[in-house]
């Protein structure tokens, strides 16, 4: 949660610096964005690939939970279709790859930017930081009215990291490799997601 | 994009390969890369009139989304939650 707050404050920070023009537009206008990306995701790759080495060593699940991320997917994208025409200024296009960010909010923001520009970009960083906090605070809602694997989907691509806490308090311990193996599915699928939908 | 989906999977690959070894600073390279990303989003942003005055209306369809998704999601894992149930029977 506090590196949450942090990464907020950078962007919030160059909010200000862009605002009052304290360093010159030129830093944006070049590559350094995309090869940033490129490397961040580089060193994502390499996190996943060894994280692949934990998850084998999971005892096996409930072979119906590996369909989790798939409904997490399906729900998101169909919630975000139903919506879709009462955002005006948006097309279906735009809101899925907003929705498929899946919580993961400096990704999907990223990515965005580079895609469709600075607005859609942010509208993904401001939806996906909502969908984290959601999981956060609605987690015994969620339970209650949802099921156990309510948190989890509503989690999305956070299940692995930030909102695994409150999925074990809420949902159970027996839900962890539930957590880390849904987190994991959708940490890879994220950057996919929203690439085919910025097409 | 694909290029950056191409070096998350070149990454992988090696982190996958390299998998007995220990990468104990790579989560503070994630995190530096994630903060510079987001500062230069953020200049980018403040930078941008049209942008700066539409935050508000930007934030509310960021809710709308927000909200869409949530529930599209719980209600998927309901469905899920139930099938499983159903199929356990009562082992459990």
């Amino acid at each position: 949660m506090r590196g949450s707050v942090v990464i907020v404050s950078f962007f919030v920070l160059g909010v200000l610096v862009g605002y009052f023009e304290l360093l010159p537009l030129s830093v944006v206008d070049n590559d350094l964005a995309f090869y940033a990306l490129c490397g961040l995701m580089f060193f994502v790759g390499i996190s996943l690939g060894n994280d692949a080495n934990t998850l084998k060593r999971i005892k096996k699940l409930h072979s119906k939970y590996y369909l989790l991320p798939l409904a997490t997917v399906i729900g998101t994208l169909l919630g975000c279709a139903v919506v879709s025409p009462l955002l005006s200024s948006r097309s279906l296009m735009d809101v899925m790859a907003v929705g498929s960010g899946l919580g993961y909010y400096s990704l999907s923001s990223i990515f965005i930017t580079e895609c469709k520009g600075a607005e859609l970009g942010t509208v993904a960083l401001l939806s996906n930081i909502m969908r984290e906090l959601a999981a956060l605070l609605l987690a015994p809602l969620l339970v209650r009215y949802f099921g156990k694997l309510a948190p989890i989907a509503v989690g999305g691509a956070t299940t692995m990291d930030t909102t695994f806490p409150v999925i074990v308090k809420f949902s159970g311990k027996e839900f962890a490799v539930i957590a880390v193996f849904h987190g994991f599915v959708l940490d890879v699928s994220v950057p996919v997601l929203v690439t085919l939908f910025c097409l | 994009m694909f290029v950056a989906i191409g070096f998350m999977l070149a990454g992988g690959v090696i982190g996958y390969l390299l998998r007995k070894k220990e990468f104990k600073h790579i989560s503070k390279v994630i995190t530096g890369l994630i903060w510079l990303l987001l500062f230069i989003l953020g200049i980018e942003v403040g930078g941008n009139p049209r942008i700066v005055s539409g935050l508000t209306a930007m934030g509310v369809e960021a809710l709308i989304i927000t909200v869409a998704a949530v529930i599209g999601s719980a209600v998927a894992a309901l469905l899920l939650w139930r099938q499983i149930g159903k199929k356990k029977g009562h082992e459990g």
